[in-house]
């Protein structure tokens, strides 16, 4: 077969379940250390909030909510005097190293100018002031952090051109040196490879597994020299013309269009480092551009995949379908294939097409690899449909919100909450083992559980 | 605008939803932009819920916003209808659709000519009312249109049943031990010969409706939702309702003596037997519910004067409060609720038990209460409870909010005479913990632990203490420790002392024990 099947992508409704963008706050707060994040919306963002991503409320969470009231829709009260008066509680209560306001449905209806207000209260304050509009609106859970993101990108400091220079000189004489010496010297080696990439990665990430990138990269003299989100936001990455940044996540495409277009960074699109196939297809993307020779890539990829064989017995020749709600789909999609897995269907929210076009090819030759058909990928799926196709289709295991997981299971198809995998450690080679461990935790526990019990649904009718 | 990090109660568009889809076959649409139908995944998770929930969001997004939803909800109110062919469909505001003020009315009107189900819109503000207000709004709406619909086509039957007959009105998804307390509450009216007619809205069926007036009489458990209801079929077709909960000995009887005083109305007008539940009440009290016997026996003498705190919906908390001062002795320092719109009932039932009353949707107040009063334990919500765990007090939960530990599979109910039991238990084994840490702490049990603050404020080290002082407190059981400890800082503070030593505590102990 010479050329790749091309894939094609179907829209549906968009009546499909996901979590409201605002949910970002849950996991961004911990990430950056010394943020607020202030959500301005009514009760119902604060309610999900509290009832939907869990329990982390009760740990004193560094978020809060501005509720907005009667008096603030008909425009009785004074947006800017009444943020001023929360911006300041929270100053004197917590005293935070930058305040992040997350905008929302209410905020865009009403039209609070939160990007026009900012500005005056970061003056007045002597906080930074970020502006994100997450709302449900425009996005879909993930893609909350995008906009967090690509606010922030504002805020890098800017890369000093004139240290670029330097560098080229650093580079020269590297270069001298480098030919003087055996090239096995590794020390010179990494030094003079590592000061000429400027490489500034994009996503959030557990600490635990960004510095585990940091040394995937670092193995092939790559070093990282910073990331957005930073473990703290005084210790953002200076962003600047010379500066590649390249991104863990696929549904950063906001945050990977502004540094670019704003910053004058050169956008590496790289597939995203989930699976050890996507890992190493990320490091050589990421090697390519630095004219480097990827060294030992192979070995390591196979040496993974070994590891995993008890978990590739369990799930070759399964069925899996995507319902879709937190924009990770193609990228597990690729990996579960190069698992052994079928997938029926890839339900996404949204498809960014050139910021995932990497990770699109990476899929279709991993389909053609592996001899396994091309998912068809359903963008804004209608979860009624979606549920009629499984009916038909029996996968083996769906991949879905919770919404559905708990009714699904009732009718006998196995589930996993897709959530997981946004808070699972999935990234690197070292953690396909976690994210095989989520994909196949249901299929382990079909063979204990109660025979007989097929189907425990009590809905007569339908599925 | 108001600085909130957690609340109680929560949006209108949640009771509605609650009421909806517990009744069956019942499709709630939800005006609402993508995410907002995270109710799916409450109840799903929660209840451990095995069909899918009947709530469906028709999406608000960017093209609404520029160009009003036009025939969107119209579109997905008929193809709701054709899919699954629901007895009814709500149509459910919530805060976006109210601050775009588009006419519901107006859709569903159209809609309803093309659909075979009926199609409503939940009549609920946003803004001037919380989750329980708009379930028992819900509720009474979707009463008042079937029960019209029955009286236009004159469909309804209005004799009532031969036997005694009730409805139990308000149990619902996602209601705190709801399930199981309907279960009790069937069996006390079916000990008391009394027939349940029909239970609402959790499991019923609309086509039933019409036959609700057939009940002699309704009950309506909780206070929060279906009381409007209860007075809109007593005004309209003069059924008398009973409110009192039968939570606890005393509320029990309560309400076998109200059941009795309406059934026997009816049974001198059909010259019928006078039915006397008296002996019915004792027996119970004596031998089904060991509540009464326990609050005798020794152990519940151990808990005589002990304090707690109590924090949770109107009904929830004022009933235990009542349970544990009238019948287990126990000290109530302070009794409140989040329900305000319920504030001057609650207050009146709480009134002569205790010393103060809180009433607030502020959970930092409810904390900082706790804090300074420090009760031996606390019964509340599963805020309270994570209150309790940071500073160190036992807490039984009594009261939503709650997550997916309040949906036991086990029997729990809270009402009737099983539900005395399961209090007892809850109760008892709230304080017997604190007690076994205590016994612990005084045989030297675990001292390795730290000095527990038992307080909520994070500014407290404003006074030194030496680390021989420090290692003092330790060797006080932990259950007086904070208190130990702040009364020593309060003298020196009197005094004005800045470093606590040794002898600073020595001296505050003797001074406070004297």
């Amino acid at each position: 077969m010479k050329t790749l099947e091309i894939p094609t992508f179907e829209c549906e409704t968009g009546n499909y379940h996901t979590f409201c963008p605002i949910s970002c706050v849950a996991w961004l707060y911990q990430k950056i250390e010394d943020s607020f994040f202030l959500v301005v919306g009514t009760k119902t963002c604060g309610y999900f909030l509290q009832s939907a991503p869990g329990v982390m409320i009760f740990a004193e969470p560094r978020y809060a909510m501005a509720e907005s009231e009667e008096g603030d829709i008909s425009a009785q009260l004074n947006d800017q005097k009444e943020l001023e008066r929360i911006c300041v509680r929270i100053k004197n209560d917590r005293n935070p190293s930058v305040i992040i306001w997350i905008g929302t449905c209410t905020t865009e209806i009403i039209k609070m100018d939160l990007e026009g207000i900012a500005p005056k209260l970061e003056k007045q304050l002597g906080i930074p002031i970020v502006v994100a509009r997450a709302n449900g609106l425009d996005h879909a859970f993930t893609q909350g952090e995008d906009t967090v993101l690509a606010a922030t990108t504002h805020r890098c400091p800017e890369y000093k051109n004139n240290h670029r220079t330097t560098n080229q000189h650093e580079e020269d004489v590297d270069k001298h040196i480098a030919a003087d010496v055996t090239p096995n010297n590794k020390f010179f080696g990494e030094k003079s490879k590592s000061n000429r990439s400027n490489l500034v990665l994009f996503g959030s990430l557990p600490s635990s597994v960004a510095s585990q990138l940091n040394l995937e990269s670092r193995r092939q003299s790559v070093s990282v020299s910073g990331w957005l989100p930073s473990q703290k936001y005084t210790e953002l990455p200076a962003l600047g013309e010379g500066v590649y940044v390249c991104g863990v996540n696929p549904f950063l495409s906001r945050t990977a269009t502004t540094p670019m277009r704003r910053r004058k960074c050169r956008l590496i699109g790289a597939p995203f480092p989930i699976g050890p196939d996507g890992t190493r297809a990320w490091i050589e993307k990421i090697c390519s551009v630095f004219g480097l020779k990827p060294e030992g890539l192979e070995e390591r990829e196979n040496q993974i995949w070994r590891n995993l064989s008890d978990y590739l017995e369990i799930i070759t020749g399964k069925s899996v379908f995507f319902m879709g709600d937190n924009l990770l789909e193609i990228s597990l999609a690729r990996f579960l294939i190069r698992c052994g897995m079928v997938v029926y269907e890839v339900g996404i929210p949204y498809m960014d097409r050139r910021y995932q076009a990497a990770e699109l090819l990476l899929l279709q030759h991993t389909c053609k690899e592996m001899k396994k058909p091309m998912p068809r990928i359903v963008e804004k799926p209608d979860n009624y449909s979606q549920v009629q196709r499984m009916h038909e289709l029996q996968p083996d295991l769906a991949i879905t919100g919770m919404a559905h997981a708990n009714p699904l299971e009732a009718r006998d198809i196995d589930t996993k909450w897709s959530v997981e995998f946004t808070f699972a450690q999935i990234h690197g080679s070292i953690n396909a083992r976690d994210a095989l461990e989520l994909v196949t935790r249901p299929l382990r526990r079909r063979s204990d559980s109660i025979l007989g019990c097929r189907s425990l649904s009590r809905q007569t009718a339908g599925i | 605008m108001k600085l909130a990090y957690w609340m109680y109660a929560g949006p209108a568009h949640i009771g509605t939803l609650r009421v909806a889809s517990s009744f069956r076959n019942v499709h709630a649409i939800m005006h609402a932009p993508l995410g907002d139908d995270y109710f799916n995944v409450m109840r799903s998770t929660s209840e451990r819920e095995r069909d899918f929930t009947p709530v469906t969001a028709s999406v608000v997004d960017r093209h609404v916003l520029a160009r009003g939803s036009q025939e969107k909800v119209i579109n997905n109110i008929s193809r709701k209808d054709e899919e699954q062919h629901p007895d009814l469909i709500v149509s459910t505001p919530t805060c976006t659709s109210s601050i775009l003020q588009e006419d519901l009315q107006n859709f569903v009107d159209r809609a309803s000519l093309s659909s075979e189900s009926d199609v409503i819109p939940a009549d609920v503000n946003y803004h001037r009312v919380n989750e329980p207000q708009a379930a028992d709004r819900t509720l009474e709406q979707i009463t008042r249109f079937y029960l019209d619909k029955a009286l236009k086509r004159s469909s309804l039957d209005r004799s009532v049943t031969n036997v005694p007959s009730a409805n139990i009105i308000g149990i619902f998804t996602l209601g705190f031990h709801n399930q199981h307390d309907c279960r009790e509450l069937k069996r006390l009216l079916g000990e008391s010969g009394i027939l349940v007619n029909q239970v609402i809205p959790e499991g019923g069926s609309l086509n039933c409706l019409r036959d609700l007036p057939r009940a002699w009489f309704n009950t309506v458990p909780y206070r929060e939702a279906g009381l409007m209801t209860a007075t809109f079929l007593e005004k309209e077709y003069g059924m008398p309702y009973i409110s009192i909960t039968p939570m606890g000995i005393s509320n029990t009887a309560d309400f076998i003596a109200q059941i009795g005083k309406l059934v026997n109305v009816w049974a001198s007008a059909l010259s019928e037997k006078r039915l006397n539940y008296k002996p019915y009440v004792e027996n119970q009290t004596k031998f089904v519910s060991q509540a009464a016997w326990f609050s005798k026996s020794i152990d519940c003498q151990n808990l005589a004067g002990k304090e707690a705190v109590i924090f949770g919906d109107a009904t929830h908390a004022a009933s235990i409060t009542k349970i544990l001062v009238k019948e287990m002795g126990i000290r109530v320092s302070c009794p409140g609720t989040y329900c305000k719109h319920d504030a001057e009932r609650f207050n009146e039932q709480v009134q002569g038990l205790c010393d103060e009353v809180i009433i607030t949707e502020d959970h930092t107040e409810v904390g900082d209460t706790i804090a300074r009063i420090e009760p031996s334990a606390i019964f509340g919500t599963q805020m309270e409870r994570h209150i309790g765990k940071r500073i160190d007090i036992p807490c039984g939960v009594i009261s939503s909010p709650v997550h997916i530990q309040n949906f036991p599979p086990g029997y729990r109910p809270f009402l009737g005479y099983e539900g005395t039991n399961q209090i007892a238990d809850l109760i008892y084994n709230s304080f017997n913990l604190g007690m076994e840490d205590h016994s612990l702490d005084v045989f030297g049990g675990h001292d390795t632990k730290g000095v527990s603050t038992k307080s909520l404020s994070t500014d407290r080290r404003d006074i030194n203490w030496t680390p021989e002082a420090e290692s003092e407190p330790n060797r006080i059981p932990g259950f007086v420790r904070g208190r130990a400890r702040k009364n020593t800082e309060v003298s020196a503070k009197q005094n004005n002392i800045p470093e606590i030593t040794i002898d600073v505590t020595y001296a505050a102990r003797e001074k406070s024990s004297s």
